[in-house]
């Protein structure tokens, strides 16, 4: 930044010593030849020292103008009018000058009308730079490769035409003609680039027409005043520097002022559709309004918000309304310059006169309602547009502009509406999903809570007694299950044991889980009878049990006095049983409906207790249908009677050792760790005492 | 996967589950109960020929119509239960609680009775 800032005073500083040198050397080669003495000074020194004066200036409005970004195109204009301004007026203060002098010897004397003339031709020179500074960054505005080398041809056959100007040299009339006309045909070529003259909004092509009208000013202006004052010179002496056979300035001049006709002739004839353009503009702008919404932090109320403006300004709506049915199936209504009764009104009138359309529903494709408006009585509205907003594939609301003239919207304005609200949608949809990704980031959160908790409501140690040996073993899926298992001694002969499972899966699982848990820790402990526990749990757990869920559970009193296990069983798997000595393990089945499903006192009908006596060596199994359901990679299930041949293997061996037994019998016929389902097994050894 | 139709015959619905019911298709079975009960059908009859599984989940949807279904004297009959698909239904109890029959014609047979 700093060095540009360098840069630009060096310029400056360049372009001011070379003009003094310009002016002194130009003035004594003048008085010289007035005088008939040999010049002190070479004659080439001024032509030199214009072209470097012209070069200073013209890299000092480069990097004043053609690289600051910051710069609109009304801006461009507005340098170069205060430019010409300032010229003006600098010229105007010395012609004032003159006019003070009036008929004295110095106003009539040559030599200071040199020094005049001089002063109003380097003021000229660097209005056309910085206009020529200006144009470049018109032209240039969205550049093609083709532009771009246009432009650098232009720019070095200025180069060349000035490194002439400044030798002296004189080009043959052909060469001369040639050159005149490859500038003629480069400026024609550059001059046809008109893009920025659409980015103008209406306000901004008044000024800018006013701005190059007064540009025009300026260059008559002085143009007339160097051309008479060159003219009043050249009567007198040849030796001084005439602009007139500076091809530089003739050809430069000749650009500025081309592509100034041009652009004004542009503008001028843009005027009309100018409107038309900003309206373009500014649904763009709006459409992209929607598109992002999404992506900042904004809500689904903002998205509204944004369709309902940007619909209304693309079709100079009077009022709006936009009604949406919200993703927990509330009503939602905005509205715009309108009341929600008078939205009501409408709605009501359409209703009573049962036309269908959009707006209850009836009909996708009739969107314009403006005819049935006609026969409504009390309302300022004589135009009505109506959209349904869709949100995959379903409709959520409804978007309804209203004009007060009649037949106010035309197919134009209904398709734009139309992709307005298709957008709208579309970030609706958009905004959901996210929510929606965003809530199963929770609920895998909370399945890591829920199995924390499932883990925690599993018994760490069992009840163990000199007549029997209890273990246990549970794996869980990735999901959380709902098995559980305990046992409570409820006195020095009995010991209470349950197995149950719960259905479904994740925290409301282990939910109804922990409340098993309640239940079987409270009742055990009265010593009830196993029906009676069942009935109770059941009576305990409708309450808490939704619609659909039940809780599946065996349970089983174990009396070492009388040798006996009293049990019920509601809709659980039915135990597995191998006599000691046998080799043939059974199953206990009985009747027992699952807890919860019989939501009445009437569930005692439903559910039974048995009894049976147990022999030292006996082995009572106790699993849930993971267990029984696990799959191989055929989809065959490990079933029950796998189950009893794998229990029968190992007739005689500990607690410990069958429940080794099962679980490798059962991931050998899986064929993986990876379990679908929860594995819960309970064993009980009777022993030898 | 499951696919469920339905259809009238007789003047009951006929509500026919092919494939499996697992804790996320059993949603489909309770929408087409519960359309099947929406549209003021006093007999159903649940066609289980081609139901290769059902999880807790699906049994749940049975059994949380039961009462509904006594108190509008609504009758459901279910037929054509898989050895073990039926299994499922007796361990769990539902088998008392629901009514089953192995044909098509017992079924419908059973439905008028109850109706009557």
């Amino acid at each position: 930044m700093n060095k540009s800032k360098a840069l630009i005073r060096l310029a400056l500083l360049g372009s001011i010593i070379a003009w003094l040198t310009l002016l002194f050397s130009d003035i004594t080669l003048l008085f010289s030849d007035l005088q008939g003495v040999s010049p002190d000074v070479a004659e080439w020194l001024p032509r030199v020292m214009l072209g470097l004066y012209i070069v200073c200036l013209y890299y000092y409005y480069r990097l004043r103008i053609e690289l600051d970004d910051s710069l609109s195109f009304t801006d461009l204009l507005w340098k170069v009018f205060a430019t010409g301004l300032i010229t003006t007026v600098v010229s105007l203060i010395f012609r004032l000058l003159v006019f003070m002098l009036g008929r004295t010897s110095l106003a009539t004397n040559i030599v200071f009308s040199e020094f005049i003339c001089q002063i109003n031709l380097a003021l000229l020179v660097n209005f056309l730079i910085a206009a020529l500074a200006s144009w470049k960054r018109l032209i240039l505005y969205q550049k093609s490769k083709w532009l771009i080398r246009t432009w650098m041809l232009f720019e070095l056959i200025l180069f060349v035409v000035l490194l002439f100007d400044s030798t002296g040299m004189r080009f043959s009339e052909t060469v001369s003609t040639t050159m005149n006309f490859v500038i003629g045909v480069l400026v024609l070529a550059l001059s046809a680039n008109m893009r920025w003259v659409a980015y103008l909004n209406f306000k901004q092509k008044w000024t800018s027409l006013l701005l190059l009208l007064l540009t025009f000013f300026y260059l008559a202006y002085f143009f007339y005043t160097v051309e008479k004052s060159t003219e009043v010179i050249a009567k007198s002496s040849s030796a001084f520097l005439d602009y007139r056979l500076q091809l530089f300035i003739i050809a430069l001049a000749s650009f500025i002022i081309i592509y100034g006709i041009f652009s004004f002739l542009v503008i001028l004839f843009n005027l009309p559709t100018s409107s038309v353009f900003e309206q373009k503009l500014e649904e763009v702008v709006n459409f992209q309004r929607i598109s992002q919404s999404i992506q900042t932090e904004q809500d689904e109320e903002s998205v509204y918000n944004i369709l309902l403006e940007s619909s209304v300004s693309s079709v100079f709506a009077d009022a709006a309304w936009l009604e949406i049915t919200g993703a927990n199936n509330d009503r939602k209504m905005f509205t715009y310059r309108m009341t929600e009764q008078e939205s009501k009104n409408i709605r009501d009138h359409l209703e009573k006169n049962n036309i269908k359309g959009v707006l209850d529903g009836g009909s996708e494709r009739t969107r314009n309602l403006s005819k049935h408006l006609a026969s409504m009585r009390g309302s300022r509205f004589r135009s009505l547009l109506a959209f349904p907003i869709m949100v995959k594939e379903e409709n959520i609301g409804t978007l309804a502009l209203l004009k007060e003239l009649p037949d106010g919207f035309n197919k134009e304005m209904t398709r734009i509406v139309s992709t307005f609200a298709n957008q709208a949608g579309i970030s609706i949809e958009n905004f959901r999903l996210m929510e929606e990704a965003f809530q199963n980031a929770r609920y895998k959160e909370e399945l890591k809570i829920a199995k924390t908790v499932q883990q925690s409501l599993l018994p760490t140690r069992l009840e163990q007694d000199k007549d029997f040996e209890i273990v246990a073993f549970s794996a869980s899926a990735d999901e959380v299950g709902g098995d559980y298992y305990d046992t409570l001694r409820i006195d020095d002969h009995l010991v209470a044991l349950i197995i149950a499972d719960v259905s479904g899966k994740g925290t409301t699982a282990a939910f109804h889980m922990s409340q098993m848990k309640g239940i079987f820790h409270s009742l055990a402990q009265q010593h009830l009878d196993p029906k009676e526990f069942m009935s109770r749990a059941n009576q305990a757990l409708v309450y808490c049990l939704e619609r659909g869920s039940f809780i599946s559970a065996s349970y089983f009193v174990i009396d070492t006095h009388e040798k006996k296990v009293r049990y019920a069983r509601a809709g659980h798997c039915p135990v597995l049983y191998l006599r000691n000595g046998s080799k043939e393990s059974f199953y206990l089945k009985d009747k027992g409906a699952a807890l919860g499903m019989v939501r009445s006192k009437d569930y005692c009908n439903y559910v039974e207790s048995n009894e049976f006596a147990y022999g030292p060596g006996d082995t009572m199994l106790l699993y849930t249908d993971g267990i029984t359901e696990a799959k191989n990679g055929k989809g065959d299930e490990f079933g029950n009677d796998r189950l009893a041949t794998t229990l029968n293997e190992v007739a005689g061996a500990g607690a410990a050792e069958i429940e080794d037994h099962i679980i490798k019998r059962l991931y050998e016929f899986s064929g993986s760790k990876n379990i679908n389902d929860d594995y819960t097994s309970m064993t009980v050894k009777f022993l030898h005492n | 996967m499951v696919h469920i139709k339905r259809l009238q015959e007789g003047g009951a619905d006929f509500i026919v589950i092919i494939g499996e019911i697992d804790a996320s298709s059993s949603i489909e079975l309770d929408l087409a109960m519960a359309k099947s009960v929406g549209e003021g059908y006093k007999k159903i009859l649940v066609d289980c020929t081609a139901l290769e599984y059902i999880s807790s989940a699906g049994l749940g949807v049975f059994m949380s119509y039961i009462e509904e279904f006594r108190d509008k004297k609504i009758q459901m009959v279910l037929f054509g239960l898989k050895e073990k698909v039926l299994n499922t239904f007796e361990i769990l109890g539902l088998a008392d609680l629901l009514h089953i029959r192995e044909s098509k014609t017992d079924a419908l047979k059973l439905a008028h009775e109850l109706s009557v």
